[in-house]
């Protein structure tokens, strides 16, 4: 059977996102709970969660989570992340086994930080030179896979029910103030693990609830600007929109929603002159990243998280809040099962961005 | 009198039993088919004359007029088929170059009719364009590569010139000249009821139309025909025809016949001269020289207009492409080799250039390969025969599409191929007073505007089918196709799937 990448594989999916916006760091446990009570919205065939904030100790270095299929993928990984990187520590990630996930590769862990002489070489800022060197790896050493590559944060992925997948990685172990999580629902099964979610580029993660109609206009001009979706799924492809339009275009995450979930021209028509001329503006230029057909994502970025839907709200989300804590998931059952008494709760428009920081405020325009 | 050895190729058949001897078609045909004694009631018929363009049999009051396939009556011989013999007869009595109008008639692939579109079914919903916004907007020209913020931040919405089309179709080329002054008014006033663009082709612009100046295209080809300033500052955009569809690699030609006051005004040519332009632009004999004329009309109108730059789908047209987008042009239009014409010569029409299938798709993925496929839009023509052309079109990665055959079979146009002969019964082709009167601008427009309209909702619906509420996610979407009974190399050339797959 075509692996993951070899072959595009729609899925149906369950979503979950916590944040502290006073930066408390709580355990992966909650999200555990949370996204067990999803259950029926994954059929084990992958589960996933992202942390923020997780690694305090080696908060200023690259945390690189890497799937090997043989110890020569491993070789070859380590003999080309020593020729680029300072390695200051480097472990087999933790895992406790369970009857629940079999099949595991090889996982290890690195702290790492670019060479300077590489770097200052490669007349790339930090964060592109990462970059270009896990999409190396990715795209040219067979077996090895590097799925996580941000600082002070990471991402948990396997074949298995998300529950499962959460104590396989020891999850209760972690504090962060942020966190993703995601079960999986697709319709057939490569039984890779790569192929789970969450899915990241440096320290933007994204988990994504839908099946976009766009992908391949979206996927055909975000490869024009040095991407590979080597992945073909929903969400790498919106990752990769997201680090275009944010990281590389300079867009605010506003700005950014207001591209992949235009508002419809009608509305744009009606707006006052300004506001009128900005949206036709970027509604144009960036025409082949309007993102259509059902899709609810929570975007994980360090120091917050947004969620946003598909303009037409084809898919399911609610966000709730508590004290500092903001919650967002496909359904209510997920949020209630960790916080039953909200102080708020309610279902954002289609195309209405919610963003919420760290030491800010939940915004919802 | 030396034997004529052509055949009739049709038979018009009269039912006696039905015919009255009105004489209407006497007056209805201007090729002479029909004849009447003076006063007689029988009519004589001139089979020689008849092209089919089905003129007496529409009009006759009492529907007693056929037209019927006259084959060459040859022995059968696969390779010196009727129509070769008869053209090679042809061309022995008179010495010249065969002439033929209208689009390339050889069964060649229509690759449209080999790619099917996809649906969604269970992981995603389709959408209901009766309840849920459809939009079919369209925006054509440059998209800068980066925006840019004021010192405040704002982000300076200025965008580069561009024309912005309520949906993805815009009336092709077809010069006043070619066309009627009704066929041209009707043009200009669908196009812009509907939101679009008509192109002035290369005849120039009659001073009754500048007016719809915001929804003309005014082309500037070899002949430069009736360009001057006030020309070029008329219309929305600037179109450069290097090139056309149905006769790559020589200019229009227009006959001498066909140029009356009006139109010798027009085009600021003598009356009664022939209008042939050359083949090649004769400032442009290469890549940097068309960047010059394209910096020039650019600058002729101070940077306000949008420069669209037409080819003709030729071997090597996506390295044409790529440097025509890196010419300072904001649009190309690509001419598939079925596009139609009102003159060319037979030997071009049916044998010079390529699909306009293939060539938008080498061209489209060829430009994102250099990852300059936004600094120009693309416009496909040559043959755009429906709404399920149009959204293959747009799959494969253009922008809009251009039509024009579909739209004069609209205006009453029956394909009878003889727009050469400027006689065309239907007030279409032609300057004849008398003929151009028959064309009704309010009936024609509305036609036009009909035909788009009902292609606007079929979009819409098989848009919808596939999960997408905007033109914007269809663009290259190229997944959403798939290929049926075509070779790997031509599934890679169309950068598609096979069905199954």
């Amino acid at each position: 059977m075509l692996r993951e990448g070899q072959v595009r594989i729609p899925s149906g999916c369950a979503i979950v996102g916590a944040l502290s916006r006073k930066g408390e760091r709580f355990s992966g446990e909650a999200m555990m709970k949370a996204i067990a009570t999803m259950h029926e919205r994954s059929n084990g065939l992958g589960g996933g969660f992202a942390g923020y904030g997780i690694y305090p100790g080696y908060k200023d270095y690259y945390a690189l989570h890497v799937f090997y299929d043989s110890t020569e993928a491993k070789e070859a990984c380590e003999a080309f992340l020593n020729r680029h990187f300072d390695i200051v520590d480097l472990s087999k990630m933790p895992v406790r086994k369970i009857p629940e996930i079999i099949g595991e590769p090889l996982i290890w862990r690195y702290f790492v930080l670019p060479l300077p002489s590489k770097l200052a070489d490669s007349q790339l800022d930090e964060k592109e030179f990462v970059l270009r060197c896990v999409n190396r790896v990715n795209t040219s050493i067979e077996g090895a896979y590097i799925f996580s590559s941000g600082k002070n944060m990471g991402v948990f992925k396997a074949v298995g029910y998300p529950e499962d997948v959460g104590r396989f990685y020891r999850l209760e172990e972690y504090a962060g103030y942020s966190w993703t999580a995601h079960g999986r629902y697709p319709t057939n099964t490569p039984g890779w693990w790569g192929g789970a979610h969450p899915f990241a580029v440096l320290d933007t993660s994204v988990v994504h609830n839908g099946e976009i109609s766009s992908y391949d206009a979206n996927r055909r001009f975000i490869e024009m600007f040095g991407y590979k979706c080597t992945l073909q799924t929903d969400t790498e492809v919106i990752t990769y929109i997201v680090d275009y339009l944010v990281r590389k275009q300079g867009l605010s995450l506003e700005e950014m929603a207001s591209v992949i979930a235009a508002p419809f021209w009608s509305d744009i028509d009606a707006m006052p002159e300004g506001e009128r001329q900005t949206l036709t503006y970027l509604r144009s230029i960036y025409s082949s990243l309007l993102v259509t057909g059902p899709f609810s994502i929570l975007l994980g970025f360090e120091g917050g998280m947004m969620a946003l839907n598909d303009r037409l709200k084809l898919r399911s989300m609610v966000v709730g809040e508590k004290d500092d804590r903001t919650y967002f998931a496909s359904e209510e059952c997920a949020i209630r099962a960790i916080e039953p008494n909200l102080d708020r709760l309610w279902s954002p428009k289609g195309g209405q961005p919610v963003i919420v920081r760290v030491e800010g405020e939940t915004t919802c325009p | 009198m030396p034997i004529n050895y052509e055949i009739p190729a049709f038979e018009v058949v009269r039912n006696l039993d039905r015919c009255t001897g009105c004489g209407l078609c006497v007056r209805e045909c201007a090729n002479g088919v029909h004849i009447q004694k003076e006063g007689s009631r029988a009519l004589i018929t001139h089979d020689e004359n008849c092209v089919n363009c089905q003129r007496c049999v529409a009009m006759c009051p009492v529907h007693a007029i056929r037209i019927r396939h006259n084959p060459p009556p040859f022995s059968a011989n696969a390779n010196w088929t009727g129509q070769t013999i008869t053209e090679v007869y042809r061309q022995a009595s008179s010495g010249g170059v065969l002439l033929s109008s209208m689009g390339n008639p050889n069964p060649f692939p229509v690759y449209w009719d080999r790619m099917l579109i996809n649906a969604s079914q269970v992981t995603n919903p389709p959408i209901d364009p009766l309840r849920e916004p459809m939009e079919c907007r369209t925006y054509l020209g440059e998209r800068p590569q980066r925006i840019q913020r004021d010192k405040n931040g704002k982000i300076d919405g200025h965008l580069p010139p561009h024309l912005k089309l309520e949906l993805p179709i815009m009336f092709s080329a077809m010069s006043y000249g070619s066309i009627s002054y009704n066929a041209h008014a009707s043009l200009a006033r669908a196009a812009r009821e509907l939101g679009t663009y008509y192109n002035t082709g290369e005849g120039g612009l009659h001073e009754d139309f500048y007016p719809y100046g915001d929804n003309t295209i005014v082309q500037v080809a070899s002949g430069r025909f009736g360009v001057h300033a006030d020309y070029l500052h008329a219309g929305a955009a600037i179109e450069i025809k290097m090139g056309q569809g149905a006769k790559p690699g020589i200019g229009g030609h227009l006959p001498g016949s066909k140029i009356g006051a009006d139109i010798s005004r027009t085009r600021m040519i003598p009356e009664g001269s022939d209008a042939i332009s050359p083949a090649p632009h004769h400032d442009i004999y290469s890549i940097e020289d068309l960047r010059q004329l394209v910096q020039s009309l650019k600058e002729a109108t101070h940077y306000t207009k949008p420069i669209i730059v037409k080819v003709a789908a030729v071997h090597n047209v996506a390295a044409i492409a790529s440097g025509i987008a890196r010419s300072g042009a904001d649009i190309i239009a690509i001419d598939g080799f079925r596009g139609g014409t009102g003159a060319a010569p037979t030997r071009i029409r049916d044998h010079v250039g390529i699909p306009i299938e293939l060539a938008l798709a080498s061209v489209d993925e060829r430009l994102r390969q250099e990852g300059i496929r936004e600094r120009v839009s693309i416009v496909a023509g040559g043959s755009i025969r429906s709404s399920a052309d149009l959204i293959k079109a747009i799959l494969l990665g253009a922008d809009a599409v251009y039509v024009a055959t579909a739209a004069m079979l609209a205006m009453g146009c029956h394909l009878c191929r003889s727009c050469q002969m400027g006689k065309c019964n239907w007030g279409i082709a032609t300057q004849r007073p008398e003929l151009v009167r028959r064309l009704d601008p309010d009936e024609a427009t509305q036609r036009l505007v009909n035909l788009l309209t009902a292609w606007k909702r079929e979009i819409e619906e098989m848009m919808g089918g596939m999960g997408i509420g905007a033109i914007d996610a269809l663009r290259g979407n190229r997944l959403m196709l798939r290929g049926v009974g075509l070779t790997d190399r031509e599934l890679s050339i169309l950068g598609i799937k096979h069905a199954g797959e």
